[in-house]
């Protein structure tokens, strides 16, 4: 199914559809077979699999490493977080909608430093950004709770003045599935719109780029709202699924862990994060079993080693192994 | 006045470490190209390198010095097993690999010392008087021994023969192999260089704070901002950076929470970038 | 001494170097001419390592270079004096030559030597010894970079265009060094754009074009029938 995608990313043809709308029926039968534990772990890797590829079009896109992910997720869970305590009764729709809202803000601050600096100097302040981020948060604790974070209710899955459905398990696993398919679906269809095109171009040649006549600095901007939106959009489910939002969550781990994602599956794929995701969590599952709290260690090593042997990642490695 | 008078102590004291820190940082930038991710864990490890010889011998001197020799070693095979596959490669990519690197170091300092706070009790007791106030010693020979090392240094690049090796490899890495220079060596022997003045930087500020494995990041992160305000590449913008940043946010810490005084460290790295792009002690390139 | 046989380069997917065959015996000054862009700095890149060989090999004594590291052929007696001189902007003139100075095996009292030797050739680098390598005119600069090279006593020397840009003064000063070293008997590869002196100053030349040798003689029949000179190079 994998092979099918990768073989051809261009051309949406029955085999693509087909591998796709299987994987979906997996996930939707998902909790109703697997026990309470792998049915969470299902829900967080799909998660989890959209901040990978928000932080994808950003890395693997448009090729600009960014560590600030962290700061994007964290608003969006703080933002429904404070909608959710601040508006009674919680609703779904202002949760989302402040979670975007926040990490839109935080977006646009990011935007204008991708039009500034390159290379190095934008990644290590998206790194001194997400780590700033995390100290305002952590210090302010009369908003945002500090250490111990916020923890709120669940807001009911409803359409103001249609109907209100409370979420089940189930429910919420099918919603988060629904938002991440349809965001995989928008993602994909920006990527390889000529839009992603000038990304990509961007990446692997940007003076050329811009000699040719694109306003790179407009794209860039862009590419930083989309991927910003997303993970604050992932941040929000987050949020909607744990009903707490902590700082933990903002810490610069996790945008450390979202390019672990991007490398391990593959970037500039949007499916190979999530597959990296799903990798990652797995790892981190079976190594804990062994090895703990240490289970990064092992972790990490192959992470470096697929750094330095497999820099396409995993879906690259089977593009080649599977085109042989 | 007086709450002053001690925030600029502290700032000195405190930029002469993170300039220790950060030469090696930008050492190792200038030459190679690589920002190291793992510094600041590499600084880590050498304090719970010292913590534990001090631990053993009681000896602080010798503690010093095991680290900082043990630590250039890892460094070495650092440089060797991963780094050196990764030359030529766009340098990002040893972001991402000294990334994995320092998660790796983290979490093996966890699991070897434990996650309890180690202690590295002070090489000279009593406190210094200026005035009516008490400042401790030890931190004033911290900062003394952080000059010598980093004069040290200086004074080797300098005069040294070798010193001369790396600073030409620097310049023109292709003309220094043409003249027999060994470059490959020489970029190990730079790695180690600054892995060394980190290892003895973590133990030159255990006493301060305690050691623990997320100590690292925190040096990591002044680093990085301190080695671009100074310029990167520049050794003396480094150093100045150094001092300069952390007056500030001393001084911000009469104001904010000292957690909170890294966002000055912040605006400043913001403002360089924004404005003197190559560095805030660099003169205006041609 | 030095053989290229048959070498082949690529710069990417540009073919730059045809079957290109070059000897230099030991202790001969050869000359390579040919316009600009024709494949003379390349070839001497393939010598250095610094060009993607495809096909042919490179010997020096014997010994295929292939192997060898880049920083392995000053140890062999191979020394560069680039096109561009690259010298070591912010090292002082001193510090320049100590890169070739500082070798493994050479006695301090040697190194004297050599440096005496060397400031014999150019007074004036003696005289701005302690000057930083950025602050040298052009002319001082390709004395430095000759005198580099000389201190590390080799073998052979691939002068690269070493009297461009230079005034004539210069060039009569850099042919008289040509000549010092070939009566020490180092051999010399030199590139150069100035037909007069290269063939004054070498045995044998060797012109190329589109990234081949085109011609090969002895600089006296060179000199009698001027019209090859002018085919491949038009002067």
């Amino acid at each position: 199914m994998t092979a099918s995608i990768a073989a051809r990313p261009r051309s949406p043809a029955a085999p693509y559809w087909t591998g796709f709308a299987v994987v979906v029926a997996l996930l939707v039968i998902a909790p109703l077979v697997l026990p309470p534990f792998w049915q969470r772990f299902a829900t967080e890797i799909l998660i989890w699999g959209l901040l990978a590829m928000s932080s994808d079009i950003l890395i693997g896109y448009t090729g600009m490493v960014s560590f600030g992910h962290s700061a994007f997720f964290g608003l969006g869970m703080y933002g429904a977080a404070a909608a959710l305590l601040t508006i009674k009764p919680p609703s779904l729709g202002l949760a989302v909608l402040y979670g975007l809202v926040a990490a839109a803000g935080a977006a646009v601050f990011v935007a204008y430093f991708a039009t500034r600096l390159r290379d190095i100097y934008f990644a290590i302040s998206t790194l001194v950004f997400s780590q700033i981020f995390y100290v305002i948060i952590f210090t302010w604790t009369e908003v945002t709770g500090g250490e111990n974070g916020l923890t709120f209710r669940q807001p009911p899955f409803a359409i103001p003045g249609l109907f209100s459905v409370p979420f089940t398990r189930n429910g919420l696993h099918w919603f988060v599935l629904a938002v991440v398919a349809l965001s995989y679906l928008l993602l994909r269809r920006i990527t390889q719109s000529p839009f992603g095109m000038v990304l990509q171009s961007i990446r692997e040649n940007e003076p050329r780029t811009r000699a040719i006549g694109y306003h790179v600095e407009r794209y860039k901007i862009v590419a930083v709202m989309l991927s910003g939106l997303f993970a604050g959009l992932a941040g929000v489910l987050y949020a909607i699924q744990n009903k707490f939002a902590a700082p933990d969550f903002v810490l610069f781990l996790i945008s450390g862990e979202t390019v672990i994602f991007n490398v391990m599956g593959g970037m500039g794929t949007l499916v190979g994060p999530v597959a990296g995701a799903a990798f990652f969590l797995l790892m981190k599952e079976v190594f804990s079993r062994v090895f703990y709290e240490y289970y990064l260690i092992p972790v990490g090593v192959i992470f470096t080693l697929m750094v330095i042997f497999l820099p396409q990642g995993l879906l690259g490695f089977l593009r080649r192994r599977l085109n042989q | 006045m007086d709450q002053i008078i001690i925030q600029t102590l502290h700032g000195l004291v405190n930029g002469m470490v993170l300039a220790m820190v950060a030469s090696g940082l930008t050492l190792i930038f200038g030459i190679m190209d690589i920002v190291n991710f793992a510094h600041g864990d590499l600084l880590m490890l050498g304090a719970f390198v010292g913590a534990s010889v001090l631990g053993v011998t009681g000896n602080y001197w010798l503690a010093l010095l095991v680290a900082a020799v043990v630590i250039a070693v890892l460094g070495a095979a650092l440089q060797v097993t991963t780094l050196r596959p990764l030359i030529g490669r766009d340098p990002l990519t040893t972001i991402l690999a000294t990334f994995g690197v320092s998660l790796v170091l983290q979490k093996y300092a966890l699991w070897q010392w434990g996650p309890s706070v180690r202690q590295i009790s002070e090489p000279v007791r009593g406190d210094f008087t200026l005035f009516h106030l008490q400042y401790p010693w030890y931190r004033i020979v911290t900062a003394i021994l952080a000059a010598l090392i980093i004069g040290g240094l200086w004074l080797f690049l300098k005069y040294g023969k070798y010193g001369i090796w790396i600073r030409a490899t620097t310049q023109d890495r292709v003309m220094a192999q043409a003249m027999g220079i060994p470059v490959p060596l020489v970029y190990t022997a730079v790695f180690a260089i600054g892995s060394a003045m980190a290892a003895a930087s973590g133990v030159l500020f255990g006493p301060f704070a305690g050691v623990t494995q997320t100590m690292g990041f925190d040096f990591t992160l002044r680093a990085f901002i301190v080695v671009v305000v100074g310029g990167m590449g520049n050794l003396g913008g480094s150093i100045l950076a150094s001092i300069f940043v952390s007056l500030l946010e001393a001084y911000a810490a009469i104001v904010v929470s000292p957690a909170q005084a890294v966002i000055v460290s912040f605006i400043v790295l913001v403002l360089t970038m924004l404005f003197r792009p190559t560095g805030l002690f660099v003169p205006t390139p041609k | 001494m030095l053989v290229l046989d048959n070498v082949d380069a690529h710069y990417g997917k540009s073919h730059v170097l045809h079957g290109v065959s070059i000897e230099v015996r030991a202790g001969e000054v050869v000359g390579l001419l040919g316009r600009n862009g024709v494949g003379k700095t390349t070839t001497l890149k393939a010598i250095m390592g610094m060009a993607r060989r495809t096909g042919g090999r490179i010997t020096f004594e014997g010994r295929d270079l292939h192997g060898v590291p880049p920083h392995g052929l000053a140890g062999l007696g191979i020394a560069w004096v680039p096109e561009e001189r690259r010298i070591f902007r912010l090292l002082t003139v001193l510090e320049n030559l100590r890169t070739g100075l500082d070798r493994r095996g050479v006695t301090p009292a040697r190194r004297e030597g050599l440096l005496e030797k060397v400031y014999a050739y150019f007074p004036i680098l003696k005289e701005r010894r302690n000057q930083a390598g950025g602050t040298l005119s052009g002319g001082e600069q390709q004395m430095l970079a000759i005198a580099r090279a000389v201190v590390l006593e080799p073998k052979i020397i691939l002068l690269d265009e070493p009297t461009e840009g230079l005034m004539p003064r210069m060039v009569a000063q850099i042919q008289e060094i040509v000549h010092a070293l070939h009566r020490e008997g180092v051999a010399i590869l030199l590139v150069e754009q100035n037909v007069p002196l290269t063939l004054d100053a070498a045995g044998r030349v060797y012109i190329m074009e589109k990234g081949a040798v085109r011609h090969h003689a002895s600089s006296r029949e060179l000199r009698a029938d001027q019209r090859v000179i002018h085919e491949y190079l038009g002067v």
